[in-house]
């Protein structure tokens, strides 16, 4: 039979199931044949909170958002269109984000009885069997029985046949999308090298997933989404955490440093040791700490010795890490601390994103302890923005935070990935052996940028002694003179503030350089806000986006350009940071737009605001 | 990295800093000794870091002409643990009180100790807090009046010894303020013993805790009271070692010498012997107590373990080979790429 071929820009298809039925890896699977068709993609994971969440209850759905278009993409889409689910349960938690006239494809088997009450459906209610699903195009398949039935004679026992029921899906989604299968075929020759009956198991069953699209007359529609017309050159797909541990190697090695990552693992930040750890040909040294305590301070050990330190964690364990972040502002060594925020305060939403650390990175220490702040925005800029915290650690000799969050932590889309000849060079240079008969090495003796000598021990005639008391200015000796407190103070928060002369001016990302309304935003929010912009200027809005990643100091220009706008308004996952620090610093009459809800902000929230704001 | 210029003397190791520490306090001794021993142990003074947290005795660093970093309280280890994993060919020494290591840095203390870097902690046990001027410390003994129990403290203390042995230290020894010579034997077995060592040593607070180990350091109770051990020697103390320690089984039993027992019965010290060497951590009964064992001092117990610096390298050697030297355009390229025109 022939189903009719549909085109269309973009499709958003949320993968949702049980935490065990293998979600993540149906949903990068698609997301890699998508990318490598050349259609512009952006995935967000969506993952429970507990890791074994009891089988078919709302608290263990497991989600993975696919956004991919023949158009440039910058989010995982504010809704979807096309929504796969396992069970029961993966409907429930999901059916809210489908477009009205989206497509559910349901697993059947997961709509039992038991299924149906683990997700708390009332009883006799089966939404498959009642009207309740109208306004969408349901198609049922019974997954598990096609699965058993292909691996019949497989020898395989019904635990193990009903693991590649993802398989199933994922084949016939590639029929659906009009999508050929080699990608994953060899994902899987290679996954199961060492097992080639599972080889042969789960090629099966995608196969059999493929034709039962092709065979059955259920489905008419098949969908195509053309390859998008994107930037040229040669690209691969990254997440935000592995492209964070690719700056940071990336730094290290361009700058002949040696990498210390020393940390203690929360989620969403594990991901940046798991990927570290494997890299180690890069000599790479990766410290699994008892607490976030020991990590950051091992990382300051590290850095005394001449390394580049390197921290990460979420909001709770950055808490723990004040006091030493402080120390290590004292001590005026480079060290990156590396914050994925999450939902907070306390343990908060551990899998759920936020972006409430700003002010705890700018003022979350005793005492004046200015750090310099970047943040990335999207998960490939994770690269360029952790590359930058480490350069600006390693020349101005100070702590930097790099923010990032859950959202494009776990999210991924496609990059193109930069050569290291065309990597910024980052320059490094320890203080120089001694002799006797030279004047005495003074180590915090302040070169242009305020940034004291790296001196480290094994160099001779260097001998000297930090620590957190305060430092007579120069020698570094113990000093509680008063006068000499006040001017350290300045000296510290003076060379935070040069590090503007050594950073890129802030732009303006879209939409003209004067006008009605400037959106600025920070962070995870990139996307959709640059999408939303993109739409209120075709329709003819007067709006401009501008993005900031340098925190703390801000770029030079960043006032100015807030002048040349009516209105600023700055959408944040928080009840207001970064609002706070630009009314501090620019007394602008900024308007906040604010959502704590552990979600990102859809682009049409945006988008809905700024029409709101231009019609008055 | 040895040095070729004229050997080093203590005075080599002495700051131009002001020793800042109330006159009498027991820390002038031990600062003493480390910057004698120092210069005997050939390391080029560049290549020696003292790393201390908070507290008197952790301003140890400002007095030592070395490589140095005053911490924050508690962490020494922690710092001292990325130092030596970024940095394992420097002389990596901690300083620390009985507070700072036991309490707050407990934690580190103990994961420092099963990692084995090999570095040289050296706890100066003075059983209070000393920079916080007199508050008990989890080293003070049960009952201890202090500012902060008027009462007397209610809390079991540490005891060191048994802590680091239970944290599977691979070199545990104990020494005094009062006994230099003592002292820099063991800073010498300290350094030479290669994972984590560590050294308690008692340490007269003179201002707030003044004589709490005075029944270990004065003429009078000395010989009594302490027992000084050695392997391959018999444990004996007392007035012309007139007294031995013999296992009965595995509960060591006081026996005098002049009254019948014979000196080839005694237990006769091996470091190597981790069982006796708990056994003897376990010293530590109140010398008040009716029939109360003495006080050990020495190396208790020396062990060979492979050191978490040695394994770190070993796994990165490993990985160039397997893997090659780290390519960072093949990495940033990654497997799967696609190109657009
Ligand atoms: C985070 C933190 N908590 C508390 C203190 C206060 N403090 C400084 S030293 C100290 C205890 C010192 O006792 P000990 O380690 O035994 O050293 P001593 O002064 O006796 O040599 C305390 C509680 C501190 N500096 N930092
Ligand atoms: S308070 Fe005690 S430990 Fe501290 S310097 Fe004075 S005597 Fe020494």
């Amino acid at each position: 039979m022939s189903a009719t071929l549909e085109t269309r820009k973009n499709v958003a298809i949320m993968f949702a199931g049980d935490s065990g039925d293998g979600i993540q890896l149906t949903g990068t699977q698609f997301t890699d044949t998508a990318a490598l068709l050349g259609n512009d993609i952006s995935t967000f994971p969506n993952f429970p909170a507990e890791i074994r969440a009891p089988q078919g209850t709302l608290a263990g759905v497991s989600g993975y958002q696919l956004h991919f278009g023949s158009v440039e993409i910058f989010t995982p889409g504010d809704g979807c269109d096309v929504l796969v689910v396992m069970n029961a349960a993966a409907l429930k938690a999901n059916l809210k984000g489908l477009h009205t006239g989206g497509i559910i494809i349901a697993n059947t088997d997961g709509f039992d009885a038991k299924n149906l009450k683990l997700a708390k459906y009332p009883d006799g209610v089966n939404p498959l069997k009642d009207s309740s699903l109208d306004k969408y195009k349901v198609y049922e398949i019974d997954v598990t029985k096609m699965t058993r039935t292909a691996l019949a004679d497989s020898g395989m026992g019904t635990k193990e046949i009903d693991r590649s029921k993802n398989m199933f899906v994922l084949g016939f989604i590639y029929w659906m999308f009009n999508r050929n299968m080699d990608n994953s075929i060899a994902f899987l020759k290679d996954k199961f090298k060492k097992r080639p009956d599972l080889v042969e198991a789960n090629l099966k069953v995608l196969k059999a997933g493929y034709h039962f699209g092709e065979t059955t007359e259920t489905f008419n529609a098949r969908y195509e989404v053309k390859a998008a017309v994107m930037q040229k050159g040669e690209y691969r797909n990254i997440m935000g955490n592995q492209a964070t541990a690719l700056g940071l190697i990336a730094a290290a090695k361009k700058s002949g440093i040696e990498l210390f990552f020393g940390t203690y693992p929360i989620t969403p930040a594990s991901d940046i040791l798991h990927e570290l750890s494997k890299h180690k040909n890069f000599g790479v040294k990766t410290f699994q700490a008892e607490d976030e305590i020991a990590a950051v301070c091992s990382a300051i050990g590290a850095s005394f010795g001449g390394s580049l330190g390197v921290t990460a964690s979420s909001g709770p364990g950055i808490a723990l890490k004040g006091e030493a972040i402080g120390l290590a502002t004292m001590l005026e060594i480079p060290l990156v601390i590396c914050n994925v925020q999450r939902g907070g305060p306390s343990t908060g939403l551990p899998t759920k994103t936020e972006q409430a650390d700003l002010l705890q990175a700018m003022y979350g220490r005793n005492g004046e302890g200015p750090a310099a702040i970047i943040s990335a925005s999207t998960p490939s800029d994770c690269f360029e923005t952790a590359y930058e915290a480490c350069r600006i650690a390693i020349e101005h000799m100070t702590p930097v935070f790099f923010m990032s969050d859950g959202y494009i932590a776990n999210g991924s889309e496609p990059w193109i990935f930069p050569q290291s000849k065309d990597l910024k060079p980052i320059k490094i240079e320890y203080a120089k052996e001694r002799n006797p008969e030279d004047a005495k090495f003074l180590p915090y003796k302040r070169d242009e940028k305020l940034a004291r000598p790296w001196a480290i021990p094994g160099t001779k005639g260097l001998e000297h002694r930090v620590g957190g008391i305060e430092k007579e200015n120069e020698t570094g000796n113990i000093s509680y003179d008063p006068d000499n407190h006040e001017l350290m103070v300045k000296l510290r928060a003076e060379k935070i503030e040069r590090i503007a002369d050594y950073v890129p001016l802030q732009t303006i990302d879209n939409g003209p350089a004067k006008g009605k309304l400037l959106i600025l935003g920070w962070g995870s929010t990139y996307g959709s806000i640059k999408t939303a912009v993109i739409e209120a200027l075709a329709e003819g809005y007067d709006v401009a986006h501008a993005h900031v990643r340098y925190l703390n100091p801000f770029p030079k220009n960043l006032g100015e350009i807030l002048f040349n706008y009516e209105t600023v308004l700055m959408p944040e996952i928080n009840s207001g940071q970064l609002i706070k620090l630009v009314r501090d610093k620019y007394l602008v009459p900024a308007i906040g737009f604010n959502k704590v809800k552990g979600m990102p902000f859809t682009s049409t929230e945006i988008k809905e605001k700024i029409v709101e704001l231009l019609k008055k | 990295m040895e040095s070729t210029l004229a050997p080093l003397t203590a005075k080599d190791f002495v700051t131009d800093q002001d020793v800042r520490w109330c006159p009498g306090c027991g820390d002038y001794s031990i600062l003493k000794q480390v910057q004698t021993v120092l210069p005997e142990l050939g390391i080029a003074r560049e290549n020696i870091v003292f790393v201390s947290g908070i507290g008197c005795s952790s301003r140890f660093p400002y007095y030592m002409e070395t490589f140095g970093m005053h911490s924050i309280h508690g962490r020494a280890a922690a710092v001292a643990s990325g130092l030596k994993a970024a940095r394992p060919e420097l002389s990596v020494w901690i300083v620390s009180g009985d507070g700072d290591s036991m309490s707050i840095g407990g934690n580190h203390l103990i994961h420092l100790l099963r990692r084995n870097f090999n570095v040289n902690l050296l706890i100066f046990n003075n059983e209070i807090y000393g920079l916080t001027k007199g508050q008990y410390s989890p080293a003070s003994p049960a009952g201890k009046i202090t500012k902060s129990s008027p009462m007397g403290s209610i809390d079991h203390p540490f005891n060191p010894a048994a802590l680091a042995l239970g944290a599977d230290a691979t070199f545990f020894a104990r020494s005094m303020d009062r006994d230099p010579i003592h002292m820099r034997e063991i800073l010498k077995r300290s350094n030479s013993h290669k994972g984590s060592s560590v050294v308690e040593i008692y340490q007269n607070c003179n201002v707030f805790n003044d004589g709490a180990f005075e029944v270990f350091t004065e003429k009078g109770t000395k010989k009594m009271e302490t027992l000084f051990v050695e392997t391959g020697k018999p444990l004996v103390f007392g007035d012309g070692g007139n007294k031995g320690i013999k296992l009965d089984g595995f509960t060591p039993t006081i026996v005098d010498l002049t009254a019948g027992a014979s000196a080839n019965d005694l237990w006769i010290h091996d470091e190597t012997d981790r069982v006796k060497a708990q056994i003897l951590s376990r010293f530590f009964d109140d010398p008040k107590m009716e029939n109360h064992l003495p006080r050990p001092f020495g190396v208790f117990y020396e062990e060979k373990r492979f050191c978490y610096e040695d394994a770190m390298l070993a796994q990165i050697a490993e990985s160039i080979k397997t893997k090659g030297d780290g390519d960072l355009d093949a990495l940033l390229r990654g497997k799967n790429t696609w190109k657009i025109n």
